[in-house]
């Protein structure tokens, strides 16, 4: 570990990567307590240009609604995709890829011909059929991200798997007569989890550039609740007269997926230096 | 090798059929298009939706019609739309090609900017050109791929009024979208052409060329990044399925008249065959890039078969 803190290169990514991602966190969890009227519609200041009037920093959208809150308010929706999505295809995926690898026969191959199936169709069209089906919503938005991910961490785990259960320490607690799923608890997983912690962050940036792509396609969340998406949508038909409505919400985005990424590769570095989840 | 090629082609052929079953089955679920179809009309009966539903083939089997949809990828027969009773090939006709070309030209101008760069970062390894080259790499892989393309028309369109804002009219219409997708692609390939060159510069035919005396760009071009290309091949086979996902929304943005597109309207008008033959089309063409890059990369490199 120490040895990080010594390469200063990487603690620069590290410091810009957490420093990005702590303060967007912070600020979205305080944003309403920061800005309680969030909502709110001023018809007396449509469309103010940013930098102008201190009460609307960044200015308003055609509905006199402060730009500056509704991308804080926004980012919510967005943190809650990327999280809870991780989260549940983590779940999932991790506890098929353990079965798969360690286990072998039936659950390997429903795992492993998942993945092709997985890699073949873009979640983009995926999605575009499914939400026409069941409606776009947050909810919605969530289980399709997990139902298309948790194979990455299936494959990802049951990849390490294979290449530990055969390894001495492995044998050495079967010989003993330790039982199947405690080597798996406590001889496996922590053995394998620094490969799943990259991906996770990496897959939290992901979600949030896919949730509000399908949100700026009409196809995610409400377009009523704030988000960034949304917003984005909104600002399209106002692109020739005012810009800022189109332009504060994607660098948002981009901040938080830039932090998510900055600290995905450092923990690349850090736990993964044999690139195991190279993209 | 004969073993292997067919173990892939199975695997290939299993996920096609999986793949088009699910989009059948999905596609099915998003509702009724003989309502869709009778939407505008007043005084329907229930009579007049049994009667467009046998016209559609909707009343067969479910078995019948997805295999009457499979049997379509190898006859190019896709039925006909359920709006205006287009054939859906026609439609793919056109879309296809509009979409391939937008691939190719994101492919081509990603290429064009990572290769140097990223043999820039291989040499320079460690040094502040390379950190600079991996952090502008991150930017590039954090933007919203809609948002950049609205930027790009925010510059170009409206503020410096060059390029046409959408549409696909010529040549000054591709500029955009395909710089969207080029710009995003860079990101992931700056890091891999480092990566393959780092690992190719390293073995002995490199240290050999320079040992000839061979000038440093001849060493670079000629011999470490024909041995690199071989991973790289690879890597943008796999990235294809990325690229086109990416591709259909940025078709939206720009209006470009393609298979997002038309899947798009698919979807608001209820239009099966469309819809599914667009998915269907694409998930196959992911599969078949993937099965030629596997097989390429099995005939250069005989350890992969046994894997």
């Amino acid at each position: 570990m120490t040895a990080f803190f010594q390469s200063r290169y990487w603690s620069l990514e590290f410091v810009l990567g957490a420093g990005l991602t702590g303060l967007i966190v912070i600020g979205v969890l305080l944003s309403r307590w920061l800005f309680p009227d969030v909502g709110a519609i001023d018809l007396g200041a449509r469309l103010v240009p940013p930098f102008e009037r201190a009460d609307y920093l960044l200015g308003t959208d055609p509905l006199g609604r402060d730009v500056l809150a509704r991308i804080f308010v926004g980012g919510w929706i967005s943190l809650q995709v990327g999280f809870l999505s991780v989260l549940g295809s983590v779940l999932i995926g991790v506890l098929m890829g353990l079965i798969a690898g360690y286990y072998r026969g039936f659950w390997d191959v429903l795992v492993m011909r998942f993945a092709d199936v997985q890699l073949a169709l873009p979640f983009i069209l995926l999605a575009i059929t499914i939400i026409a089906i069941v409606g776009g919503s947050l909810t919605n938005t969530i289980i399709l991200l997990i139902v298309s991910q948790w194979v990455q961490y299936a494959r990802l785990v049951r990849a390490q798997v294979l290449a530990l259960r055969d390894r001495e320490f492995v044998l050495a607690a079967r010989a003993i007569g330790v039982k199947n799923h405690n080597i798996i608890r406590s001889h496996l997983l922590p053995n394998l989890m620094g490969p799943v912690v990259v991906l996770m962050t990496l897959n939290v940036a992901n979600n949030i550039l896919l949730e509000s792509s399908l949100t700026f396609l009409g196809l995610g969340v409400d377009p009523t609740i704030p988000s960034w998406g949304g917003m984005l949508a909104d600002g399209r038909t106002y692109l020739q007269t005012a810009w800022w409505v189109s332009v504060f919400p994607g660098v948002a985005i981009l901040l938080t997926v830039l932090g998510l990424n900055l600290l995905g590769d450092w923990l690349r570095d850090t736990l993964d230096p044999t690139g195991r989840t190279e993209k | 090798m004969a073993g292997f090629l067919l173990k892939r082609v199975a695997q290939a052929v299993f996920v096609v059929i999986v793949v088009t079953l699910i989009v059948s089955v999905a596609v099915r679920m998003t509702g009724d298009p003989a309502l869709m179809i009778a939407q505008g009309a007043t005084d329907i009966t229930e009579a007049d939706l049994e009667r467009i539903r046998e016209g559609l083939g909707l009343n067969e089997p479910f078995l019948t019609q997805y295999l009457a949809t499979l049997s379509g990828l190898f006859t190019w027969d896709f039925g006909r739309s359920f709006l205006g009773g287009t054939e859906v090939s026609t439609l793919i006709a056109g879309a296809l090609p509009a979409t391939l070309l937008l691939a190719f030209s994101s492919l081509i101008v990603s290429i064009v900017i990572s290769i140097p760069l990223g043999i820039r970062a291989a040499i320079r390894r460690g040094k502040w050109e390379d950190q600079l080259i991996r952090i502008v790499s991150l930017v590039g892989l954090s933007f919203p791929n809609f948002w950049l393309a609205t930027m790009l028309v925010l510059l170009f369109s409206i503020t410096l009024q060059l390029l046409p804002p959408s549409g696909m009219t010529g040549w000054a219409t591709l500029v955009m979208p395909a710089m969207t997708m080029g710009v995003i692609l860079t990101a992931t390939n700056v890091r891999l052409v480092r990566t393959s060159m780092l690992e190719v510069m390293q073995s002995q035919y490199i240290m050999v060329a320079r040992a000839k005396g061979l000038s440093e760009r001849s060493v670079l071009y000629k011999h470490a990044l024909r041995n690199s290309a071989i991973p790289l091949i690879t890597f943008l086979g796999l990235q294809f399925g990325g690229l086109l996902g990416g591709i259909v929304v940025v078709e939206k943005v720009f209006n470009w008249p393609g298979m997002g597109s038309l899947a798009f309207d698919a979807v608001s008008a209820r239009d099966y065959p469309v819809l599914q033959s667009v998915i269907m089309i694409l998930s196959t063409l992911i599969v078949l890039v993937n099965l030629i890059v596997d097989i390429a990369y099995g005939l250069i490199d005989p350890r992969i078969r046994t894997e």
